[in-house]
């Protein structure tokens, strides 16, 4: 098991009150796996991601367990973390392709940024010589700066930076979101290869856009306000869904070849609920065309077919 | 009812403006009355050039707008207003939209002594309340709000309704919905399909093939400025001819389909050759020639209604 979060709570300090943003997050992640992680904006997927790599304040952890690789991960101590950063856990924030030094030439920034973590960059060089082959980067980047490059090649010079110490788990946040269809989809298959090459040896994906999961994904995790609603493999969670907040999401995106005067598609009428002071138990129980009585207490995220968990009471029943 | 007539935007670009950047190279097409029509394509493909001219935001290096038969540059002065009562716009970042300093519903007020200064009292407040549950807003729940205090797909909303209080005729909506989340963003299609039901027409201007393909009648593919498609929608779908129209077609994420692994061109330098096709550089056609680095393809018919400018599919 690469990756097991147990219980995992984070909240956010805010002058108001805290902010419950992800309440008892409980996963596996296997070795090997790309896990796509989804939901609409404000669902916490990006505070879970951050939250394992780099847990600064506003950001407060209250409880849970992390263990990556069996050992465990010390997610509330910044400073102990930094040992595991970039060479054990690695990010790419979103858009973190504009975040790359733009006074230094790309190739010196990658040398500064592997010394830091006392690491030889000569022994480094010919790996990442072969990784820009790897996602079709001419050589000469490196001696050229940030603004020289168009977005999808700065997103692919950013995946191959975050893996160069091929960390045991990636965390990309977005990664595809602000570029073109053609872009998005090289750097979708570029991570899967990059995966395959075990240059990180399993990813979480943090993305709102469900149809680039499918086609890259092996598990789907849906959250929705903070808690996990759903996690399945890929196929099922597309193709069969049994959370009502995942069928209802599924159904709103509009399919090529779906048109409006054929088959009219419908949102989700209301809004998700404000984390600072969140309704008690399940908190999609307001949008929920088949919420009930019991849906007051907080449904457990139970596995109801092998690999397949979910938290709803009516799909679990009373028996859980 | 509008008309795009070899419409050209040239930008000076380098260090003294030595360099010319075409944004958008002599386009031609035409939006019917009550016709949603969507303009597609990549970043920096001149779409939002061309929105941005309809509404006269930026100036039109040459070429001309026609709106019912009349050149939109012709509006002067006073004139001016009456061309907004007609054309109105919707832009992208909603929250990008607002001054945060004022509550939302300020933006109506403006509305109000610009073009009503006549229409005082109930009669506005009425005009004002159906605008706004035409979009399917409840006026109780948001007038008198700050910005911060309404959704994303609120404020898109708003935005909508201060666009119908103008009865106009004509919307340009540019990216309207990518800021949105997918349980809005469907509402929000389905109101500018109903919008257009009731005689508005729209230019719906996206980069997402499924949205377009979901609501509109006629598509317009663009390239580095050019249109290298346009016609029906359902036939582009159907029966994409254009290499770049396939590419796109193919690296769209799709869920009743996974990617195939045809090979795709990226797009990690623009060198468009001057004189010849502008998707010559990442064209995959085996028949792709000289001619083609040489000569700009001209937008033929294929069959009814479906236009393509690739001179190898002749």
């Amino acid at each position: 098991m690469s990756l097991k979060v147990e219980n995992l709570t984070v909240y956010y300090q805010t002058l108001k009150g805290e902010v419950h943003a992800l309440e008892n997050a409980t996963f596996n992640l296997a070795d090997g796996e790309i896990m796509g992680l989804a939901g609409e904006s404000g669902c916490g997927k990006t505070t879970l991601g951050h939250s394992l790599v780099y847990l600064n304040p506003p950001m407060k952890f209250i409880k849970g367990k992390v263990s990556l690789d069996n050992a465990e991960l010390p997610i509330w101590d910044m400073e102990k973390m930094e040992s595991q950063r970039y060479k054990k856990i690695s990010i790419i924030p979103q858009y973190a392709m504009n975040a790359m030094n733009p006074i230094r030439k790309i190739g010196i920034m990658i040398k500064e940024l592997i010394e830091s973590k006392k690491v030889d960059f000569k022994s480094i060089e010919p790996e990442l010589i072969r990784r820009l082959d790897l996602v079709r980067l001419p050589h000469e980047v490196l001696n050229m700066y940030p603004i020289e490059l168009s977005g999808g090649m700065k997103q692919r010079m950013v995946m191959v930076i975050s893996m160069l110490l091929d960390p045991s788990l990636l965390i990309a946040d977005e990664i595809t979101s602000a570029l073109d269809v053609a872009s998005q989809k090289a750097v979708a298959e570029m991570l899967v290869e990059f995966r395959n090459q075990r240059c990180c040896k399993s990813a979480i994906v943090i993305t709102h856009d469900i149809s680039i999961l499918h086609q890259i994904a092996d598990e789907i995790l849906i959250m929705y306000a903070g808690q996990l609603s759903e996690k399945a493999s890929n196929e099922t969670i597309i193709h069969s869904p049994r959370h009502p907040y995942t069928k209802l999401l599924i159904s709103t995106l509009p399919k090529v070849g779906a048109n409006y005067a054929k088959k009219k598609l419908m949102g989700i009428p209301g809004k998700p609920p404000l984390l600072l002071d969140p309704p008690i138990g399940c908190r999609f129980r307001e949008r929920c065309p088949v919420a009930f009585k019991k849906c007051v207490e907080v449904p457990p995220f139970v596995e109801i077919e092998k690999k397949h968990f979910i938290a709803c009471w009516k799909e679990t029943g009373s028996n859980a | 009812m509008l008309k795009l007539n070899q419409l050209s935007k040239t930008y000076r670009v380098g260090t003294f403006g030595g360099k010319e950047l075409h944004a958008v190279n002599s386009v031609n097409f035409d939006i019917n009355d009550r016709e949603l029509v969507s303009l597609i394509g990549e970043s920096g493909s001149g779409k939002s050039t061309i929105g941005k001219m309809i509404l006269r935001l930026i100036s039109i290096t040459s070429g001309t707008i026609l709106l019912d038969g009349k050149d939109i540059t012709s509006y002067k002065g006073n004139s001016i207003r009456e061309y907004y009562r007609k054309v109105q716009g919707v832009f992208q970042d909603p929250f990008s939209s607002f001054n945060p300093i004022f509550k939302a519903d300020q933006m109506f007020k403006t509305i109000h002594d610009e073009f009503y200064p006549h229409v005082t009292g109930q009669a506005w407040t009425t005009k004002l309340e159906d605008s706004l549950k035409d979009v399917g807003l409840n006026p109780e729940h948001v007038l008198n709000k700050y910005p911060h205090q309404l959704s994303g797909g609120q404020l898109q909303r708003f935005l909508i309704a201060r666009a119908l209080l103008l009865d106009i005729k004509f919307l340009v909506a540019d990216e309207i919905i990518s800021m949105l989340d997918a349980s809005t963003r469907v509402d929000i299609l389905n109101l500018l399909a109903d919008l257009r039901l009731r005689g508005l027409s729209i230019l719906f201007i996206t980069h997402d093939l499924s949205l377009g393909y979901y609501i509109s009648d006629k598509s317009v593919i663009l390239y580095c400025g050019c249109v290298v498609e346009k016609g029906s929608t359902e036939k582009i779908y159907k029966n994409p001819l254009h290499p770049y129209t396939k590419m796109l077609m193919a690296s769209v994420p799709r869920l009743d389909k996974k990617w195939d692994a045809a090979d795709i061109s990226l797009h990690d330098e623009i060198l468009a050759p001057k004189a010849g096709c502008a998707f010559y550089n990442r064209c995959n056609l085996g028949s792709r020639d000289k001619d083609c680095a040489c000569n700009l393809p001209i937008l033929t018919e294929v069959e009814p209604d479906h236009f393509v400018a690739c001179d190898k599919l002749k």
